[in-house]
């Protein structure tokens, strides 16, 4: 394999719980994108619900990355807690450079093994010298140096981050960072190519925050939610953003409930989401079926994580994909997105309450653990306007048809508290009017109606993002589309003519659109993280693709990295 | 909404009424709590669009369409969580939930403890006939022990269910019981239920004439008016709800908790929060 991208350094920073291996890595990354770096920071713990190993992992480059690197420049451990479990997500190799601590004791049998140099600083001894002084001061004080950042610019953020009014424990922090780096070990270790000038108008935003703040831009005004792994921080962000912006957040007793409150407030007229991991969407499934039935729009982000069952919790995978598309019992269109990398979890939440409100059904998005909880510095995203428009009645005729049958298929909603609109939503097959009917035709024209509203839709061009030329395509979803991009981009570099089609845009299919993008195409590589090739398989059921087809489904929880990415297009290419 | 402007109309209970025609039994016990149901709107002068009734799965929970209100018949189970979502978005509406005794204490009651907890505003009513009667007869949680049934031969062995009591130490603010064959009595209950703010709790007594025949006789016998006038009390509440028959029919508590109602702070465009973002 390959290193398809050389203008990154990345760095993991390891240690045991409270040794602040977290705030470290976030001081690192704060620090430098204040002197014009973009970056990535994702984070691994251990199974405990507090303390327990810790590694934040950090990808600095003078370009916008957002995917994990193919391998580790620089490891620094705090202590060798436990590290021996992050073995399988930390690729080091004889190129990487171990800052360790001389008295945490002997070098775990995987850093060992990586063949990288060794070089010791005594984080824990200088810490003490400093009053109020922590080693994860020191170690960064040393990691700047070594990598070429200005201590400067870690002060600067550990200033910000204490905030103006504890000046002594900033001046015990400086002294601590300080003294760092002037202990920093001499060694050969990838440095940062310092930027000249600090881009303009960036945000630093995880793929959870990006999401609840997208749905804010598309109109959402209920949230109603059930605290779950790795899902909870959409809610949490929600909550307090909520009501400043004319919404609010209700903790329901459970997802049942969560989706049903959802369901209820948007049924009052107002745009509503619940978000939620594999677990709570198994619960939420029989009520999507109501949203779908009764044609209340409601969007549920599905921030997916190794399953079946609990799985693990903490994890990334692609293997909803199934229950999304397929879950529902009975024949229930309705949307799935996906956001196709961390940033893109803004564009595709707004874009979700879009379509929910338009199409007047359930919108599943499907979100996961790497992109949901890992934080990028991106360049602010290109305004987009996909407001929240529901069709809805103003002057109710006289005898209002609720499920009218019109030609799109979307019938005027009535909003509670118009007179003259009455109606009941139901779940029960019903006639125009939302009588219940179990009548052959009423059930047909319903079913009819309801299909209508995806097919006559124009998704646009937003269904998915496709670039490059060739006989070779690639054809991926959701959070596999942002290594692949890197891996196209060195495959291209190489000589080797890859066309990358990466879906937004879920269920229903658009095997018109999808026929487009492959023309000219003969062999199609389809990449994604399950065990049992979801998204292939569906692929298979729904689109015309071209008779060589390679599909590659490997299941979580270790992230797709560009180089393996860059590997399964290679194998691809050859003939 | 336009509360202010209507507030003189008059209404009738036929203005609550829909054409739709109930798929109840003959003299099933829900018919009388949909006439007091509907006495009780035309008395409190709400507009019908005002009003949205929202309901589970079972006969009782055919209701909504049988009304000339906003309504929305959901999933089995889960009316309280519709409801609470529709009233915190929309909290000048008067929200109003049904179930039954299967789909409010069985499938729904997780959702009757945190609903009783929350105290969001909602009038909830569930018409007990201590027996699922839309899948033709198998024991609730609020039937007897020895109910013979099919599914549970010579009974299930469980005890019932007593709701008001769990209403009580769960936090509802309302707990009223009353009968169907009582219509003045369930007006009068539905009425003060809707008007005392926080969550009500009205367990109506709703005879299954089909699957439990005797019901109708035997609670017209011997269903009686509380002997004692309403408390705020909850500890008296409690040991009165401990001890009485289960037939005991008036307001049995009425609380002081004020409810609760989730509202923004402010309501500026999202884009405030943009800087939040920035690098």
């Amino acid at each position: 394999m390959q290193e398809p991208d050389s203008s990154s350094v990345s760095i993991v920073i390891a240690g045991s719980g409270g040794a602040g291996v977290m705030t470290a890595g976030q001081i690192l990354l704060e620090a430098a994108t204040s002197r014009g770096f973009y970056g990535l920071m994702t984070r691994s713990t251990g199974p405990q619900i507090r303390g327990g190993e810790a590694a934040a992992m950090i990808r600095l480059s003078p370009r916008p990355v957002q995917c994990p690197g193919d391998r580790f420049d620089i490891l620094l451990a705090l202590d060798f807690e436990n590290v021996q479990r992050f073995a399988a997500e930390l690729p080091l190799d004889a190129n990487s450079l171990l800052i360790v601590d001389p008295a945490a004791g002997d070098l775990p049998p995987f850093l060992k093994d990586s063949g990288a140099p060794v070089v010791y600083l005594p984080m824990a001894k200088l810490a003490k010298t400093v009053p109020g002084g922590r080693m994860s001061m020191i170690a960064l004080g040393a990691l700047a140096r070594i990598i070429g950042l200005p201590e400067s610019a870690i002060v600067e953020a550990v200033a910000a981050s204490i905030g103006r009014k504890r000046p002594d424990a900033i001046a015990s922090t400086e002294k601590a960072v300080l003294l760092g780096a002037a202990n920093a070990p001499e060694a050969e270790a990838a440095k940062v190519a310092l930027a000249t000038t600090v881009p303009m108008e960036r945000w630093s935003i995880t793929g959870n925050e990006a999401t609840g703040y997208g749905a804010l831009i598309g109109g959402v005004k209920f949230v109603g939610g059930y605290p779950i792994t790795p899902a909870t921080e959409i809610l949490e962000w929600m909550a307090q953003a909520l009501p400043r912006c004319g919404g609010v957040l209700v903790q329901a007793e459970d997802e049942l409930s969560s989706i049903n409150m959802a369901i209820g407030a948007s049924f009052g007229g107002t745009p509503s989401l619940t978000a939620t991991a594999g677990p709570g969407l198994s619960l939420m499934i029989e009520s999507l079926g109501l949203a779908v039935a009764s044609e209340t729009p409601v969007v549920v982000v599905d921030v997916m994580r190794s399953g079946p069952s609990t799985g693990i919790a903490t994890k990334s995978e692609q293997s909803d994909l199934n229950i999304a598309v397929y879950g529902l019992h009975g024949d229930a269109p309705h949307v799935v997105t996906a956001p196709l990398s961390v940033s893109d979890c803004f564009f595709t939440a707004q874009w979700s309450v879009h379509l929910a409100e338009s199409l007047q059904t359930p919108v599943i998005m499907l979100s996961d653990q790497s992109l949901g909880q890992a934080r990028v510095v991106i360049d602010k995203p290109q305004e987009t306007s996909f407001p929240a428009k529901r069709l809805t009645v103003e002057v109710p005729p006289t005898a209002y048809e609720r499920y009218a049958l019109t030609e799109s298929g979307v019938s005027p909603m009535a909003i509670p508290g118009l007179s003259g609109g009455q109606y009941t939503a139901d779940g029960l097959t019903h006639s125009p009017r939302g009588t219940p009917s179990s009548q052959a035709h009423d059930h047909i024209r319903q079913m009819d109606k309801r299909q209508r509203k995806l097919t006559s839709f124009d998704f646009g061009a937003r269904w998915a993002e496709i670039d490059g030329e060739g006989e070779l395509a690639v054809i991926t979803w959701g959070s596999s589309s942002e290594p692949l991009r890197e891996a196209a981009a060195a495959a291209r570099a190489q000589g080797i003519r890859v066309r990358l089609i990466a879906m937004r845009l879920v269920a229903p299919p658009q095997p018109k659109l999808l026929a487009m993008a492959l023309k000219g195409v003969r062999r199609v590589v389809v990449i994604e993280q399950s065990h049992s090739g979801q998204f292939w398989r569906y692929l298979r059921a729904h689109y015309d693709l071209p008779a060589d087809v390679v599909p590659i489904a490997r299941p979580g929880p270790l992230p797709i990295r560009p180089a393996e990415a860059l590997d399964y297009i290679q194998k691809g290419a050859r003939a | 909404m336009n509360r202010m402007l209507t507030a003189a109309q008059e209404f009738k209970p036929a203005d609550y009424k829909s054409s739709v025609k109930p798929v109840w039994c003959p003299g099933c016990g829900d018919h009388a709590v949909l006439v007091s149901f509907q006495r009780a709107l035309a008395e409190l002068k709400l507009p019908p669009e005002e009003v949205a009734v929202i309901s589970g799965i079972g006969c009782s929970s055919r209701i909504p369409a049988y009304t000339n209100c906003y309504g929305f018949h959901g999933v089995h189970g889960r009316s309280l969580a519709l409801a609470t979502g529709l009233k915190v978005a929309r909290p000048d509406l008067t929200v109003i939930v049904a179930s039954g005794d299967g789909d409010g204490f069985s499938i729904g009651g997780n959702h009757f403890l945190h609903a009783c907890r929350r105290n969001i505003d909602l009038t909830y009513i569930v018409m007990d006939n201590r027996i699922y009667g839309m899948t033709k007869g198998q024991p609730s949680p609020t039937t007897e022990p020895d109910w013979d049934t099919v599914i549970a031969p010579g009974g299930t062995g469980v005890s019932a269910f007593n709701p008001l009591v769990i209403a009580l130490v769960s936090g509802a603010n309302f707990i009223g019981r009353g009968f169907s064959g009582d219509v003045a009595g369930c007006t009068r209950l539905i009425v003060e239920a809707v008007r005392t703010p926080g969550f009500s709790f009205v367990q109506l007594l709703s005879p299954c004439v089909t699957f439990r025949p005797d019901q109708q006789k035997e609670w017209k016998k011997t269903v009686h008016p509380a002997g004692v006038p309403e408390t705020d009390d909850p500890g008296r509440a409690a040991r009165r709800l401990m001890t009485d028959d289960g037939l005991n029919l008036g307001i049995l508590y009425r609380g002081k908790r004020a409810p609760c109602q989730p509202r923004p702070s402010t309501d500026f465009a999202p884009t405030c929060l943009e800087s939040e973002f920035a690098a």
